[in-house]
């Protein structure tokens, strides 16, 4: 089971109170989180990454474990403490000043 | 009696502002969708409670909400309004793709970008939302990068009309400091295969044939920024205003110069007459008199606050050219907020409304057509629409 922490605004959109479970097949890599997360939560799709492109959104970020994943390939396998739910997956909205 | 519901979009959510008829005390309603920018909400004329939103974000893109009940609840169409078993929302949310297909109307895959070369075509948001006026489920979208979409199941699923593109002279197009977006859409109510379209910075176009084709209507606009100041494209059209009474004498606020058309846009004038400034956002007309117009002017496009720090909407009895200023209720000095296109509207009962949004949180009300005018709300976020709902 994976852990998938959303940002707020996308919380409320999905309307979820907490972490997102999901069931996700081995081996487990963004793009296989991301796709079970629109598939379970359709309204999300667009927000995350672009509905045709399906590029990271540019001003999300993918942590895990400590590292950034924002950069690394999307079927990249991801951390086993990821993949085995003992840590999340956390989609951050980047820090942005001004209005 | 009668009454209103004003419904407002701002940089931090939606709010939706009701009266009754006198127009005195309201009641305000809100923030829905806090934290996201409305650019725009409007309601359907064929049925007062579906009212469509515009929902967007630099992080999150693009959600189209909708309500069915006047704004007491709100649905996003294509992803929340159905649930699963598991009571999980289904469907899409809402996608906007521009049709590349070679028989669409030959659509366009670059535009002018700021360095003069091409650009391919990028969604970024909804500007502008404009439902049908004999279809509820029908609603049309003006967006950035320029284009129009329609939806024909009340904002579920987006298609491209992209004759508009498609048409020629997009090369030309390039965007203005606030992008490339398609802001106004104006329904005729005697034809609905007309329709009139803005672009910043392309200028304004018609369809004749409900959008397969279209033509630019730009004679008469003269804009300075632009090398060939008569050039058929490029320029910066702000906003167009049309009385639903009299289709084909149209209003328009340029960047620069109010101008009117009596002939569906094929040619214009100016019409800034004794305007202290004919920079400006917004303008509208009288909803039961043709003639009299409204403008909120600005000093200029390098100062986007009133002149001097007062507060004004100029009036215009006579189709333009004479002007006259009302400030009552209004602040005269120290005032250096801005009125955005979309930020002005009318409402229809028998003592025409006028209200006006600005980008420091306030909503202004005339229930007397500009006479008299009183805050409404002081202190929203920055005022991105004002749309008005007359309801019987």
């Amino acid at each position: 089971m994976i852990l998938v922490e959303l940002p707020f605004h996308l919380r409320t959109l999905a309307q979820l109170s907490g972490a997102v479970r999901l069931e996700v097949d081995d081996p487990v890599t963004l793009r296989r989180v991301l796709d079970a997360l629109e598939a379970r939560y359709p309204v999300l799709r667009g927000t995350i990454r672009d509905h045709g492109t399906l590029e990271r959104r540019a001003f999300l970020r993918f942590f895990a474990c400590e590292q950034d994943w924002s950069h690394e390939p999307v079927d990249a396998p991801l951390p086993e403490a990821v993949a085995t739910g003992k840590e999340p997956l956390l989609v951050i909205g980047a820090i942005a000043g001004g209005s | 009696m009668s009454r209103v519901r004003v419904l407002v979009g701002t940089k931090k959510g939606a709010f939706i502002l009701k009266a009754d008829g006198k127009r005195e005390s309201w009641e305000v309603s809100g923030p829905f969708f806090a934290g996201w920018e409305i650019y725009h909400m409007k309601g359907s004329p064929v049925n007062g409670d579906r009212v469509y939103v515009s929902q967007t974000s630099g992080w999150f893109g693009q959600i189209i909400q909708r309500s069915d009940d006047g704004g007491k609840t709100w649905t996003a169409p294509g992803g929340g309004m159905q649930k699963s078993p598991q009571g999980w929302p289904t469907g899409e949310s809402n996608r906007f793709v521009y049709d590349t297909s070679a028989d669409g109307g030959a659509p366009l895959t670059t535009h002018q970008w700021y360095d003069g070369t091409q650009h391919p075509w990028e969604f970024k948001r909804v500007w502008h939302l404009e439902p049908s006026l004999t279809d509820a489920e029908a609603v049309y979208a003006g967006v950035e990068d320029a284009a129009l979409f329609h939806s024909m199941d009340g904002g579920h699923s987006w298609q491209e009309l992209p004759g508009l593109r498609g048409h020629g002279t997009g090369p030309q197009w390039q965007p203005g400091a606030g992008g490339m977006c398609l802001h106004t859409i104006v329904l005729d109510p005697k034809d609905p295969q007309r329709i009139y379209i803005a672009i910043s910075a392309a200028g304004a176009f018609r369809t004749d044939d409900g959008g397969k084709t279209w033509k630019p209507i730009n004679k008469g606009l003269r804009s300075q920024m632009m090398p060939d100041q008569d050039a058929e494209v490029g320029h910066c059209v702000h906003h167009i205003a049309m009385s639903p009474r009299r289709p084909g004498v149209l209003f328009m606020q340029k960047h620069w110069d109010v101008m009117r058309s009596d002939d569906a846009g094929d040619s214009w004038r100016e019409v800034s007459g004794n305007l202290p400034t004919d920079f400006g956002f917004a303008i509208d007309v009288h909803a039961h008199e043709p003639e009299t117009i409204y403008v909120a002017p600005i000093t200029s496009d390098s100062l986007h606050y009133p002149m001097d720090g007062k507060l004004q909407v100029w009036r215009s009895k006579t189709g333009g050219n004479e002007w006259e200023a009302m400030t009552e209720g209004l602040p005269q000095k120290d005032c250096y907020v801005n009125v955005l296109r979309d930020a002005m509207a009318v409402d229809t009962l028998d003592d025409c409304g006028v209200y006006f949004g600005t980008t420091g949180g306030q909503v202004y009300v005339s229930p007397d057509g500009g006479d008299q005018w009183k805050p409404i709300v002081r202190d929203l976020p920055p005022v991105l629409s004002v749309e008005v709902q007359t309801i019987a």
